[in-house]
């Protein structure tokens, strides 16, 4: 049972999506603007991640090698879809927010590479945990991310302002500001994996 | 001890004058500038300057203390920084802005790149860029000159004061017909402290071209660069620009001559820097006539100092007996 | 024939809406694989190619296929399938073809696939240059040519990211950010920069 939960709990921290594995990169900078945001796209990429390791662990065995990564794409892309036309109907405005960050979560290496590197070797009950375990892993890492730069480059947090007469910073809000975010949030994690080694 | 065997990037020297005596001649240098801004603008100016400098030498020195390095606030190059940071700014912004600035400037823009020497792209103008982005309301609020000598009346008649320099006003489609050449040559305009009087900066420019410790490649191929293309494409038909105009105004001059030309941040070879002072002026004329911004000075040079690593690479000089 | 169009295309895709540094697609490479420049300059050459032709596919499966069709909703699965399809094909080719060349890319070749910024383009194209799903004027040589300029944009970004990286391979970088924490800083620096072409308009 343990064994279990950590094959749930390795993408949290210990191999983290987006600060260890360093993938997803491109819609975690545009999306995570504000916390909505950012938990928005998470839920919508942990649908997809668990759609397509569920699926590509089963039918693992009957994928030619040389045509694997078009079928890849293909479930993923199809799970894709789905939410896409979910989101479209049930929550326009988040749909219009994300824009074409919605339909690239076909591309989004989080998703392509763990059914690579994982559902095609493991198990449906382990790539299920391993999917779910990316996915929150990515969630957390946006909402670190988009909490940050929504408080500082905009002043507020789930669209309320906190703290009156601060002046954000505005940059945080673009993307230059992400990446800046995310070069210093990286360089803080790894100095704090040096002090403990 | 081991600073002294590492062989690193530039600057090298080989005259006797070591690399902090240089930055404070530059310091010196930029000093008429200050003072004249200070004297057009206001003391509320000077205490820009103050700050910027303060911080930069604080972060300077904060960060090395973090990183267990040398602190090395003696040389003159966080001075430099923080001066030039001030400069780039307008006269009447919030006194935490060029504290901001300068601790943007020398953590993001110097020392997380290993400290002096390293840097890729000029700190100040990583500051600059940083604050206009975030707080881009402070940054282009001007104000008039308070004084610029007898016999001044305020050439720009504007009750909105985010107009105030010539380029802004040029951007807008506004006809400049009051400011003369004279005016702007002596600062007697709306802009950012350091870079209005002309007279000021190019005195201390003189000085550092006439003692080698900027060579005249990168400052003349840029301003000539920046005439030429604006001469060519500056108003609506061809070669019929206000070549002048352009090259008295805005950051054009403070930027040609005092940060294109950092060592660190431009070309080894001639070749290499002409390359850069033309690119420059193709870039910052480009944003002035068809960009969104009036000033494209700051952008224009960031983006050479992102291509000198590649134009060094392709213009190495030939070692003897190599290909 | 409009040449301020094409001009504007070619300047929006290099500079001002780079592909990597305004608009973020591609970063995984950009990061990964911009450490030395011959790399570089091998996947920006593959990329490029990959961006012009499938720009073309897509578009031509676009018109002639999904709208007459109304199966505007396929996009997403039959894009991706095209851009993996091709890749798959641009790789059996090159390996017949050169050998050297072929273990020269080595994986890159297969990254492209999931390479944001290829999808990104062919996607990007369909909203530019379709009005409710029918064409603009021009509009197939205003997307093979955007995505021939995308690829020009990448090219760019990874020269001089590359050029600066192998710089600083000479320096004594803080131990903490060395590698990625500062590739991103360089970027983040790099995309400030590019703001100033904001607002463009020849």
């Amino acid at each position: 049972m343990k064994r279990l939960f950590n094959e749930f709990l390795k993408g949290i921290i210990k191999e983290n999506p987006t600060f260890v594995l360093l993938l997803g990169l491109c819609p975690t900078l545009a999306v995570s603007v504000t916390v909505i945001n950012g938990i928005g796209m998470g839920i919508a990429a942990t649908f997809v991640l668990l759609g397509s390791n569920i699926i590509i662990a089963m039918i693992k065995n009957t994928i030619p090698e040389r045509v694997r990564i078009p079928c890849y794409i293909v479930v993923i892309a199809t799970f894709v879809t789905i939410a896409e036309l979910l989101m479209k109907a049930y929550s326009p405005a988040l749909n219009r927010a994300l824009g074409i960050y919605v339909p690239l979560i076909v591309v989004n290496c989080i998703v392509l590479g763990r059914a690579e590197a994982y559902a095609s070797k493991n198990s449906v009950k382990n790539s299920f945990l391993d999917g779910l375990g990316m996915g929150v892993g990515f969630t957390l890492a946006l909402i670190l991310i988009s909490s940050i730069r929504e408080f500082l480059g905009a002043g507020k947090l789930m669209g309320q302002t906190i703290i009156k007469g601060f002046e954000p910073a505005f940059v945080l809000g673009m993307p230059s500001g992400a990446l800046l975010l995310i070069g210093l949030l990286l360089g803080f994690f790894n100095v704090l994996k040096n002090r403990k080694t | 001890m081991k600073d002294r065997l590492i062989v690193s990037a530039s600057p090298h020297l080989h005259k006797k004058e070591s690399v902090s005596r240089i930055m404070w001649l530059v310091v010196a240098s930029l000093i008429p500038a200050g003072a004249a801004g200070v004297f057009i603008f206001g003391t509320g100016a000077l205490w820009v300057i103050i700050l910027g400098v303060v911080s930069a030498i604080a972060a300077e020195a904060i960060l090395q203390l973090f990183t267990k390095r040398k602190v090395s606030v003696l040389d003159g190059s966080a001075v430099i920084t923080g001066l030039l940071l001030a400069y780039n700014l307008p006269p009447k912004v919030p006194f935490w802005l060029p504290i901001v600035g300068s601790f943007f400037a020398i953590a993001i823009g110097k020392q997380i790149f290993g400290g002096l020497g390293q840097n890729i792209f000029n700190p100040a103008l990583v500051g600059r860029v940083f604050l206009m982005a975030s707080w881009p309301k402070y940054m282009t609020t001007f104000t008039q000159p308070l004084r610029a000598g007898a016999g001044f009346t305020n050439p720009l008649n504007y009750d909105a004061v985010t107009s105030a320099t010539p380029l802004a006003a040029l951007k807008e489609g506004k006809l400049l017909e009051h400011i003369s050449y004279l005016d702007l040559f002596l600062g007697k305009r709306g802009g950012c402290i350091g870079e209005v009087c002309i007279l000021a900066l190019l005195l201390g420019a003189i000085f550092l071209l006439i003692r080698g410790y900027i060579s005249w490649h990168i400052p003349t191929t840029y301003i000539l660069t920046v005439g030429l293309f604006t001469y060519i494409f500056g108003q609506k038909g061809l070669f019929t620009g206000d070549w002048l105009f352009h090259i008295l105004s805005g950051g054009l001059i403070l930027g040609a001559f005092f940060m294109a030309t950092d060592y660190v941040t431009s070309p080894l070879t001639c070749k290499g820097q002409i390359f850069f002072g033309v690119g420059c002026g193709l870039i910052t004329a480009i944003i002035r006539l068809w960009g969104g911004y009036p000033e494209g000075a700051s952008y224009a040079i960031l983006m050479m100092n992102a291509a000198t690593p590649i134009i060094d690479r392709y213009t190495k000089i030939r070692v003897y007996g190599t290909k | 024939m409009n040449l301020a169009q094409f001009l504007t295309i070619f300047i929006s895709a290099v500079f001002v809406y780079n592909v990597i540094l305004s608009r973020f697609l591609g970063l995984c490479s950009f990061i990964a694989i911009s450490k030395q420049t011959k790399p570089a300059l091998a996947m920006s050459l593959a990329v490029m190619f990959v961006t012009t032709m499938s720009s073309i596919i897509t578009w031509l499966i676009y018109r002639f296929l999904l709208v007459p069709f109304n199966l505007a909703y396929l996009r997403t699965i039959s894009f991706i399938l095209v851009i993996a399809t091709f890749v798959q094909f641009v790789e059996m080719v090159i390996r017949k073809i050169s050998p050297p060349m072929y273990r020269f890319f080595g994986i890159y070749l297969p990254l492209i696939t999931v390479n944001c910024a290829v999808l990104g383009v062919a996607v990007l194209n369909i909203d530019m240059f379709f009005i409710n799903g029918k064409a603009v004027a021009m509009s197939f040589y205003y997307s093979a040519f955007q995505g021939i300029c995308v690829g020009l944009g990448y090219t760019l970004a990874m020269l001089l990211m590359s050029g600066i990286r192998e710089r600083l391979e000479l320096c004594n970088v803080p131990k903490a950010v060395k590698d990625f924490p500062l590739g991103f800083v360089i970027a983040a620096i790099m995309s400030l920069s590019f703001l100033g072409f904001n607002g463009f308009k020849f």
